[in-house]
C-alpha cells in the first residue's frame, strides 16, 4: 500500500453528519399541504381559482428570480420553494372574482417589498403573503372584498350559502342553499350579525362551512381541505400543534363568552353554535394552519409561540367583533408578526442547570 | 408502563453501529514504532524521564506527572527510545512525545496487583489509579484520580457508570461490556468502594439489549444490592454527563458546575475497565479499545491498540481504501475530530476512528428560518440559532448572558438545522472568544 500518498482530508468542526431534511424539503411539504385547499378552491370556485394561483405563483417566482439572481447575484433563492408558497398563499387569500393581474401584482409586492427589502427568506419580519394581501386590500378594496362570484364551480354551481344567508336575512323563509348563476353579497362572517339578530338557524350553516360551499377567499372556503393539509404538516413535523391549536381555541373560547346571542350563557348550545361558526368561517383555519405557522415570522420557542397564538386569537376576535372589517385574521397575524422579535428576545426556555427563566 | 430514563429534547441520528457491533475485541499487532504524546489528559503534561537510546518495556513509566491534575505516561510497546521529539497531537497543536521503536519483544511490566481491594483505603486505591495513568474515556481525558477525589464539602451519593455510548458508529464500550463484563463491573465496584456511595447505576442505552442482559446477569451473580442496571432510552446525547444525571436522578448539574455539585460522579465503562486493570492487575493504561469503522474500511472492528500507534498504520491494517475517503474522524460523527493528517498517534481518549466518503457538511447554508428545530433538539435548552447570529455580529457578551458557556457541543442543533447552518461551529467560536477576553482581562488585572 502506498504510504507516501498525500491525502486531501476535509476538515470541519463537528458534527460530521446531518439530517437530510432541509429548507427546500420543508417548503415543498407546505406546497403539498396546500394542494387539498387548492382542489377545494377549484371545486367550489372553478378554473378561475387555479388561474389566479398560477398567475400569483409565476409572478412570485419571477420576482424572486430577478431580485436574487439578477440584481443580487445569489444562486439559491428559487430552489428553496418559498416563493412558490408565497404565490399560492397570496392567491388563496383573494376572492375568486379578483382580476388575474391583481394576483400577480400582490405576490410581486410580497416578494419584492415584504421579503427582499429585508434580505430574503429568513430576514423578513412579516409574512410576505399577508403583506401582499394587505397591500391589495388597501389598494383595491372593492375588488378584494367585493366577493363577486361570477364563475361557475365544478358542478355548475356557485358557492351558495351566501345566497342562503341573504335569503335567511331577507326573508325568514330560507330558500334552498345554492344554485344561482351569479351572486354578490356578504361573506359568512359579514352576514353573522344579521343571522344572529334575525334569529335564523345558524346550525344549518355549519356543515356547508365545513365542506366549503360558502363564499370567501379561495383558500379559506373548505375547513376539511385545510384540516387535511394541517394533519399532513403536523405529521411531517413542519408545524407544531402550539400555534394552530391555541389560535383557534382562543377564538372559540372568546366566541363562547361573547357570542352576541341574547341571553345565551357561554355553555349554551346557541353560544357553541356561534363559536363553531367563528372557527369554521372566514380565514381563521387557513390562517392558523398556513399563515400564523410561518416559521420565519413566528417565535422560535414553544412558549413564545403560545403567546403569539394567543395574541393572534384575541386580536382576530376583537377585530371581528368590534372592528370595521368583518374579518381580522390577516391583520392579527401581521400585528403579531411585528411582536415576534420582541417575544423571541424575552421568552426563552429554562436553561438546564440554571433554575432561572 | 415502565419508567423511562431519559432527558428532554435530543435527537435520533442513525446509529451506524451495525458494521462493528458484532466484531469481538481483537488484539492489534505490535507496531514497529509508536509516538507517545506526553499530553493526553486535561492538565499539566507529563515530563519525559527517558532519553534517546534507553531500552523500555511495555508498561514502563516514561513520563512523570507534573502536578496534581496530571498523570504518568507509559511505554506501550517494548523497544528502544529512538527520539524525544514533538508530534502533532490529534487536537492540532505540537506536543512533546517519546518515540519508541519495537525490538520485537512482547515483554511487559506491571505494578504489584492489589487483590484485596475491599480492605484498602480509598486513598491507596486512588493513588494506584493515578500511578497507572488512568484518565476518563468519555473524550475529555480528565484524570480519573482527580474525579475520584472530590473536596470534603461535596457529598457524593451516586455513581453512574456510563455505558450509553450514544455516539453513532462507536461500539468499543459495547464490546467491553459484553466481553469484559466481570472486569468492568469489578472496576465499578472498586469505584463505588472508593467513593463510598449508596447507589451505583450502570447506564446502558436500550439499543444494546445484549449488553444490558449480560451486565444484569453478572450483577445477579455478584449480589451487591447497591449496584444496578438502568436501561436508558436510545437518544442522542443520552451519554452526556448532564443528560445521564438528569435521566437517572432527576437532578440537574448547576450551570457552570461539575457533576459532583449534583452529588454524582459519572465515569465511563472503559474507565471502569482501566480502574480494574490498574488495581487488580497493576496494569497501567497504555492500550485501549478503538472502533475502526466506515464504508471504506474492509476489516472494520474493535481493536485493542497500543497508545501512540499511528492512525495511518491502523487504517492500513484495517484494510481501508484510502483512495475513496474524504474525511477521517477521531471519535464518532457527532462530536469527533476531523483529522488533518493520518500521521498522528492515537491517544488514551481515542474511542474510534471513522472514515467518511463525503465532505459533510458540504451542503449550502440557507438563512436561518427561525424554525426552532435547534431549540427543540438542544438538551441544555438553549436557543442555538441566536448564538450563530450573535457570534456573526461579534456580540459575545450577549452570548454569555444567554448561557452560551453551558453548551456541551453535542452537535444536535447542527444536525437538525434545515438551513444547514453549522451552529456548533459558531458556538465554539463564541466560547473561544469569551475565554480569550477573560484571559486578557485577568492579565490586565495582574499587570496593575
Amino acid at each position: 500500500m502506498t504510504t507516501e500518498r498525500t491525502l486531501d482530508l476535509h476538515i470541519s468542526s463537528s458534527p460530521h453528519i446531518r439530517d437530510s431534511r432541509s429548507v427546500p424539503h420543508i417548503m415543498r411539504d407546505v406546497v403539498l399541504a396546500l394542494i387539498p385547499a387548492m382542489i377545494a378552491g377549484f371545486i367550489f370556485f372553478g378554473i378561475r381559482s387555479l388561474m389566479l394561483i398560477a398567475s400569483a405563483v409565476i409572478a412570485a417566482v419571477v420576482t424572486e428570480y430577478v431580485i436574487s439572481e439578477k440584481l443580487l447575484k445569489r444562486s439559491n433563492a428559487i430552489g428553496d420553494w418559498s416563493a412558490v408558497i408565497t404565490g399560492i398563499l397570496v392567491a388563496m387569500n383573494m376572492p375568486v372574482a379578483a382580476p388575474i393581474w391583481m394576483a400577480a401584482l400582490g405576490s410581486a409586492f410580497a416578494i419584492a417589498v415584504a421579503k427582499w427589502t429585508f434580505g430574503g427568506l429568513g430576514n423578513n419580519f412579516i409574512n410576505p403573503a399577508l403583506a401582499g394581501r394587505a397591500f391589495l386590500m388597501a389598494s383595491f378594496p372593492a375588488q378584494m372584498t367585493g366577493t363577486i362570484f361570477s364563475q361557475s364551480g365544478l358542478f355548475g354551481k356557485v358557492p351558495s350559502p351566501l345566497c342562503g344567508m341573504d335569503a335567511v336575512v331577507t326573508s325568514a323563509s330560507a330558500t334552498a342553499w345554492g344554485g344561482a348563476d351569479a351572486l354578490s353579497g356578504a361573506t359568512p362572517l359579514a352576514a353573522l350579525p344579521n343571522l344572529i339578530s334575525s334569529g335564523a338557524n345558524i346550525q344549518d350553516t355549519l356543515l356547508p362551512l365545513f365542506w366549503g360551499n360558502v363564499g370567501g377567499c379561495i383558500g379559506e372556503t373548505s375547513a376539511i381541505a385545510i384540516l387535511i393539509g394541517a394533519i399532513f404538516l403536523l405529521g411531517r413535523r413542519v408545524i407544531g400543534f402550539t400555534i394552530p391549536v391555541i389560535y383557534v381555541a382562543t377564538v372559540f373560547i372568546l366566541a363562547l363568552f361573547f357570542s352576541g346571542v341574547e341571553g345565551a350563557s357561554p355553555l349554551s348550545s346557541d353560544a357553541a353554535t356561534v363559536a363553531l361558526f367563528h372557527i369554521l368561517s372566514g380565514g381563521l383555519l387557513f390562517g392558523a394552519v398556513f399563515m400564523a405557522t410561518d416559521m420565519v415570522t413566528s417565535p422560535i420557542t414553544i412558549k413564545g409561540q403560545a403567546i403569539f397564538a394567543l395574541g393572534c386569537g384575541v386580536l382576530t376576535f376583537v377585530i371581528r367583533k368590534f372592528g370595521g372589517y368583518p374579518e381580522g385574521v390577516s391583520y392579527s397575524i401581521l400585528l403579531m408578526n411585528l411582536v415576534t422579535p420582541l417575544i423571541d428576545r424575552y421568552v426563552s426556555p429554562r436553561v438546564y442547570g440554571t433554575g432561572k427563566k | 408502563m415502565a419508567k423511562k430514563f431519559t432527558f428532554s429534547a435530543g435527537i435520533h441520528p442513525p446509529h451506524g453501529k451495525k458494521q462493528t457491533e458484532a466484531e469481538p475485541l481483537i488484539g492489534f499487532p505490535t507496531p514497529q514504532k509508536v509516538s507517545i504524546p506526553m499530553a493526553m489528559h486535561i492538565g499539566a503534561p507529563a515530563k519525559a524521564i527517558v532519553k534517546k537510546g534507553d531500552i523500555v518495556v511495555a508498561g514502563q513509566c516514561i513520563g512523570e506527572p507534573s502536578g496534581f491534575v496530571s498523570v504518568p505516561v507509559f511505554a506501550s510497546i517494548s523497544g528502544e527510545v529512538t527520539a524525544i521529539t514533538e508530534v502533532f497531537h490529534p487536537m492540532g497543536q505540537m506536543v512533546p512525545a517519546v518515540e519508541i521503536s519495537s525490538n520485537g519483544s512482547e515483554e511487559t511490566v506491571t505494578l504489584e496487583p492489589i487483590l484485596n481491594w475491599r480492605e484498602q483505603s480509598p486513598s491507596d486505591l486512588i493513588n494506584r489509579i493515578r500511578d497507572c495513568g488512568v484518565v476518563g474515556r468519555g473524550g475529555a481525558s480528565f484524570p480519573t484520580h482527580v474525579k475520584l477525589s472530590p473536596p470534603q464539602d461535596k457529598k457524593i451519593d451516586t455513581l453512574i457508570i456510563n455505558g450509553a455510548e450514544c455516539e453513532p458508529y462507536l461500539t468499543a464500550d459495547h464490546r467491553v461490556m459484553l466481553e469484559r463484563t466481570l472486569e468492568f463491573v469489578t472496576g465499578s465496584l472498586i469505584t463505588q468502594h472508593i467513593l463510598g456511595v449508596e447507589k451505583t447505576y450502570i447506564a446502558i442505552e436500550k439499543n444494546k439489549p445484549d449488553a444490558i442482559a449480560a451486565v444484569k446477569k453478572m450483577l445477579e451473580s455478584i449480589g451487591d444490592k447497591k449496584i444496578s442496571v438502568i436501561a436508558l432510552e436510545t437518544k442522542y446525547p443520552q451519554g452526556g454527563e448532564k443528560q445521564l444525571i438528569q435521566a437517572i436522578t432527576k437532578r440537574q448539574v448547576p450551570s457552570g458546575k461539575l457533576p459532583m455539585d449534583a452529588g454524582c460522579v459519572v465515569t465511563n465503562v472503559g474507565t471502569a475497565h482501566s480502574i480494574y486493570k490498574a488495581v487488580a492487575h497493576g496494569v497501567p493504561l497504555y492500550r485501549r479499545v478503538v472502533t475502526v469503522t466506515g464504508k471504506s474500511v474492509h476489516k472494520p472492528g474493535n481493536y485493542i491498540i497500543p497508545v501512540g500507534t499511528s492512525i495511518r498504520e491502523i487504517l492500513e491494517y484495517a484494510e481501508t481504501d484510502l483512495s475513496t475517503i474524504k474525511k477521517v474522524l477521531m471519535g464518532g460523527p457527532m462530536m469527533g475530530l476531523a483529522l488533518a493528517s493520518l500521521d498522528v498517534p492515537i491517544v488514551k481518549s481515542t474511542s474510534g476512528l471513522l472514515v467518511l466518503e463525503t465532505t459533510t457538511p458540504a451542503e449550502q447554508e440557507y438563512n436561518c428560518i427561525n424554525c426552532g428545530a435547534c431549540v427543540q433538539a438542544c438538551a441544555i435548552h438553549l436557543i442555538p440559532s441566536h448564538f450563530s447570529k450573535l457570534v456573526k455580529r461579534q456580540k459575545y457578551e450577549e452570548c454569555e448572558q444567554k448561557n452560551i458557556l453551558d453548551c456541551i457541543e453535542c452537535g444536535s442543533c447542527s444536525y437538525v438545522c434545515p438551513s444547514k447552518i453549522n451552529l456548533v461551529h459558531y458556538i465554539k467560536l463564541g466560547k473561544n472568544r469569551i475565554a480569550a477576553a477573560k484571559r486578557a482581562q485577568s492579565l490586565r488585572k495582574d499587570g496593575q
